[in-house]
């Protein structure tokens, strides 16, 4: 009984941790890849995604979790869609009153965030069976983690691409821009850089782990 | 909004075949229909409610948006009057630069006060939405001087480059629009051909890759300057500069 207490509780801290860096919802769980390569060629894009996905798979966790008891499970998945589809709507009106110039850059892609893997897939796997309070910094701990690996892309992309860093210059005057970063291409060479860095860190720690054990 | 969404909702309703037979009871429809029409009239509120509420602020940006497009389409300009074309009169009276409408026309003034051009607005379905622009007109020049995208939902990377291709935006320094010698429409309608087969001034070079989108701003452009122009261009008094448009 006290074991399960402590893991329950320790799970609980965790929970926000794991969407960060454990179970990264790109560098680790590879999803949503449709925004991660298009619209990360400037941080500013970058971080005004990263920003919207991560506050409508929390505001999706917290409703989708919060009605868990009363949903028929064969009606699932269109009442999850249901209310995606509601709060990237009420996301597309709020960027377009913060801002129509970032509203233009990002295009299309708002509205599909409705179909980024990760919302419905954090719906179904965790929130339609856990509390609010887990879902909601389930919810946190991934949209962060979202949004922490989109700026890592788009600053790369944006730094070697363009020779700034949120349109302010880095390299001065005499930089010769890569332009294949900002263009798709570039997209696919800072995703994989990104996913050699983490992957080989995982290699290390692991295997140190294991060195560890065996002292 | 709300009616759509609950029909919609009672449409899908009925239990799919392999769902039922896998259901070891029967499954009990109420609780379905009742949770999907709650679950969509509350979607609706939500919707309404924030689209309410940030409709004003949206409208007023717009408008910013387009009060800065207008200095961007006529190089030079200083300040900028709105005017209205009254159908009953057939001519061009000043209205306030917040205004909206189809008959609207923006005025560019140098320093000096002088009549530097027009900004006309032109639209017409793109690739994913409706594309709307601003295009500036220069009576000195009889050219199209400069377009800027109001409104585009093209795909980024692809049909966006109407905005920012360097090479497309080229065919928008100088695009004849000359009228015909009776001034009552253009002397050569504006042409839209294959990239890089640009000949005549009034043709616009299209972009590879972004075709469907680069041919409608050409379509839009041209309809709209075939509208506007020879209107324009007779009652180019009505647009002399005047204190209380200030």
């Amino acid at each position: 009984m006290a074991i399960d207490r402590k893991q329950i509780q320790t799970t609980a801290s965790d929970e926000f941790l794991k969407g960060v860096w454990k179970q990264n919802p790109i560098f680790v769980q590879v999803l949503g890849m449709c925004p991660v390569l298009a619209v990360t060629n400037t941080a500013k894009n970058a971080l005004a995604m990263g920003l919207a996905t991560a506050f409508v798979l929390l505001m999706s966790n917290i409703v989708v979790s919060s009605m868990r008891n009363f949903v028929p499970k064969q009606v699932r998945i269109v009442t999850f869609i249901l209310v995606i589809a509601t709060f990237v709507t009420v996301v597309d009106y709020l960027i377009q009153a913060i801002s129509l110039e970032q509203h233009k850059s990002l295009g299309a892609f708002i509205s599909l965030i409705v179909v980024n893997c990760l919302i419905l897939g954090r719906a179904e796997a965790f929130a339609s069976k856990n509390t609010v309070w887990r879902s909601l910094l389930d919810g946190i701990g991934m949209g962060l983690g979202f949004c922490m690996a989109l700026l890592c892309l788009g600053g790369v992309r944006e730094l070697f691409g363009n020779g700034s860093l949120f349109g302010v210059p880095v390299f001065g005057e005499h930089f010769q821009p890569w332009v294949v970063m900002v263009l798709p291409a570039g997209g696919f060479f800072a995703l994989a850089a990104w996913l050699l860095l983490f992957n080989w860190i995982g290699e290390v720690r692991s295997r140190r782990a294991k060195l560890e054990d065996v002292i | 909004m709300e009616r759509s969404e609950e029909d919609h909702v009672v449409n899908e309703s009925p239990i799919p075949a392999v769902a039922s037979a896998a259901a070891t009871e029967k499954p009990r429809i109420w609780p379905m229909y009742l949770t999907l029409v709650s679950v969509g009239v509350a979607c609706a509120l939500v919707i309404v409610i924030v689209y309410e509420v940030t409709r004003p602020i949206i409208q007023r940006n717009k408008i910013e948006l387009r009060k800065q497009a207008i200095f961007d389409v006529l190089p030079g300009v200083k300040k900028s009057a709105a005017f209205r074309l009254k159908k009953t009169s057939g001519r061009f009276e000043p209205t306030p630069v917040e205004s909206e409408g189809e008959d609207l026309v923006f005025v560019g003034y140098d320093d000096q006060d002088e009549l530097v051009g027009l900004a006309l607005g032109a639209q017409g379905m793109g690739y994913q939405d409706t594309i709307r622009l601003l295009y500036g007109y220069s009576f000195e020049a009889q050219a199209i001087i400069g377009i800027r995208v109001l409104e585009s939902l093209e795909t980024p990377g692809l049909g966006d480059r109407i905005e920012t291709d360097a090479e497309f935006l080229r065919n928008f320094e100088k695009l004849d629009v000359r009228l015909t010698a009776n001034g009552d429409e253009l002397a050569n309608p504006i042409e839209f051909v294959k990239p890089g087969k640009k000949t005549a001034a009034w043709q616009i070079d299209g972009i590879s890759g972004a075709t469907i989108s680069s041919q409608a701003t050409a379509q839009m452009l041209g309809e709209s300057a075939a509208k506007w122009i020879p209107r324009v261009r007779a009652r180019e008094a009505d647009f002399a500069f005047t204190e209380e448009e200030q």
